[in-house]
């Protein structure tokens, strides 16, 4: 199990829950690496029939082999492993072109992917509300810094470095929903050269 | 608030019959200055002075909503109403001098909305006539924001009791699909519901029950609640006369049979918040103070939990029965 547990923060700090099987004409799955145990628990208690109506799009990054079969063994008639978070992204967006209302929307994994999943989903009209979400695995972040609006990915520390514009970022809970991604301001900006050491916070 | 100084002083300039029961009113503004544009599905609470009974009811605006010149609602007779209604159809002439609230809309449509599935009941086809025009006006315009598509699905009992059924099938920006209840009892919506695009937004008005069923049936195609939308346009219902103490006025008003809480309390000369007068917008909400009794909750405002708790009450809507009701007004 790798259910995660987050500290109460500010409002702007995205929660998850846990997915549940919904009535829906469609169930749209997009997961990155322990997220698809939050799939496979869906399975646990979700019909069969749900699953052919099932469209399940997965990244398996640092789980490797360890869930493809098993998620494979669903029985998905769509079911595509994407190399990278952007070939997903890109397959998502293509489908949604496709989807009618009544299309029920799964995330599950890392931050940065449900983030960016839920972003392209909004996009097509569907409110965040009504979007599913679990997360699983690491606590990377995706992060922008607000000083140069470069991105980050899997940022696991904090305060981390701008790959972009070299400045060392304090890392928020403020998170853009526009921009799926927290933001981070200059931790040293009254004291410049001031940097406590960086601490592998979300590991 | 009520604020006063936020009223519209109008002159009716023109009564239209519509159908046997339907008409529509048209209203310019008394000192000839242009009205406020408003949006679609937008309401006006109506102030009438109905033989010495003070009557505020919300009807939609059903003009053009860039239309500055003329506001305009239409209205169905209600026989068995408290008489407001009635009171607009029998004894208002062209050339009367009303007041309007100014506009709220509490049913606007989504703009980011990719397509408007819009979905009637009888004279709830008011709200959806101000949207069409605002719709078409969009189309014309540049960018992309509410160029959305719709379609309006459309149930009456019969042709000829169907408010501006000619104007709209002859509307050929207007995809209509039209039910008399004798053809299409079963009023199955959810093929419809479940062909539409990612992205669309419903929106029904009409009377209750119908409400109701169209909700479910969505939900039961997998529509997300956000994307669901819905008015209804009831009036406060009489019931048994009770009273209610006032703590901050220090007054006593008791609330008649066909009068409302809100009512009762305006007429004792309480200037009381209030905005749609239905039950929907939660301005009127009021603390209770006390409360021996059940409160009769008719609004869909409050939740089951603050329901439980007796610590509010919608005054244009719910009323009461028991021993002691204080409000904190």
């Amino acid at each position: 199990m790798t259910k995660t547990h987050f500290e109460p923060s500010i409002k702007s700090r995205p929660v998850y829950g846990v997915l549940e099987a919904r009535t829906g004409s469609e169930h749209v799955f997009v997961a990155n690496a322990e997220g698809a145990e939050a799939i496979l628990d869906v399975a646990k208690v979700a019909d069969k029939d749900f699953w052919s109506a099932a469209h399940i799009i997965y990244v398996p990054g640092r789980s490797g082999e360890t869930f493809q079969a098993a998620l494979k063994a669903l029985g998905a008639p769509k079911f595509y492993v994407a190399s990278h978070i952007s070939s997903a992204l890109n397959r998502l967006v293509r489908s949604l072109e496709d989807c009618r209302m009544g299309t029920q929307f799964y995330l599950t994994g890392t931050e940065g992917l449900m983030g960016q999943a839920m972003r392209d989903i909004m996009a097509a009209g569907i409110s965040h509300m009504s979007i599913q979400t679990e997360h699983r695995g690491s606590l990377a972040r995706r992060v922008q810094c607000v000083h140069c609006k470069g991105i980050a990915e899997d940022v696991t520390t904090d305060p981390y470095q701008c790959p972009h514009c070299d400045l060392h970022l304090f890392v928020r809970d403020h998170y853009s929903r526009r921009l799926a991604a927290f933001q981070a301001v200059r931790i040293d900006a009254e004291d410049h050269g001031n940097v406590p050491p960086a601490e592998e916070v979300f590991p | 608030m009520s604020n006063e100084k936020l009223k519209l002083d109008v002159v009716v300039s023109d009564i239209v019959e519509v159908t046997d029961e339907i008409k529509r009113f048209e209203f310019q503004r008394a000192d000839g200055h242009a009205f406020p544009p408003f949006s679609g599905g937008a309401h006006v609470v109506v102030e009438m002075d109905d033989d010495g009974t003070r009557r505020l009811n919300p009807y939609s605006l059903m003009s053009d909503p860039s239309d500055t010149a003329t506001y305009a609602i239409s209205v169905r007779r209600d026989d068995g109403g408290r008489g407001g209604s009635l009171y607009l159809h029998t004894k208002l002439k062209q050339g009367d001098r009303v007041r309007l609230s100014m506009p709220n809309n509490l049913f606007s449509l989504d703009r980011t909305a990719s397509k408007h599935l819009m979905i009637a009941g009888g004279i709830g086809i008011t709200p959806f006539l101000s949207q069409i025009k605002q719709l078409k006006a969009q189309k014309g315009r540049l960018g992309t924001a509410g160029k959305a598509d719709f379609e309006l699905h459309y149930f009456t009992r019969e042709p000829a009791k169907t408010a501006y059924l000619a104007d709209l099938s002859d509307d050929a920006a207007v995809s209509l699909t039209t039910y008399f209840d004798n053809e299409d009892p079963d009023r199955d919506l959810t093929g419809v519901m479940a062909r539409q695009p990612l992205g669309t937004h419903l929106y029904v008005c009409g009377p209750k029950p119908m409400i109701d069923i169209v909700i479910n049936q969505a939900r039961s195609v997998g529509w997300p609640i956000e994307n669901i939308h819905h008015e209804e346009f009831v009036a406060p219902q009489p019931g048994q006369p009770f009273t209610v103490e006032l703590a901050k006025s220090g007054l006593t008003v008791d609330v008649g049979e066909r009068q409302s809480l809100l009512e009762a309390i305006e007429a004792a000369g309480v200037d009381a918040p209030y905005m749609c007068r239905g039950g929907a917008c939660g301005q009127c909400e009021t603390k209770i103070i006390a409360c021996d009794g059940t409160i009769e909750h008719n609004d869909h405002w409050l939740t089951d939990e603050q329901r439980a708790s007796k610590q509010a009450i919608m005054p244009c809507m719910s009323r009461f029965s028991g021993s002691k009701l204080v409000l904190e007004r």
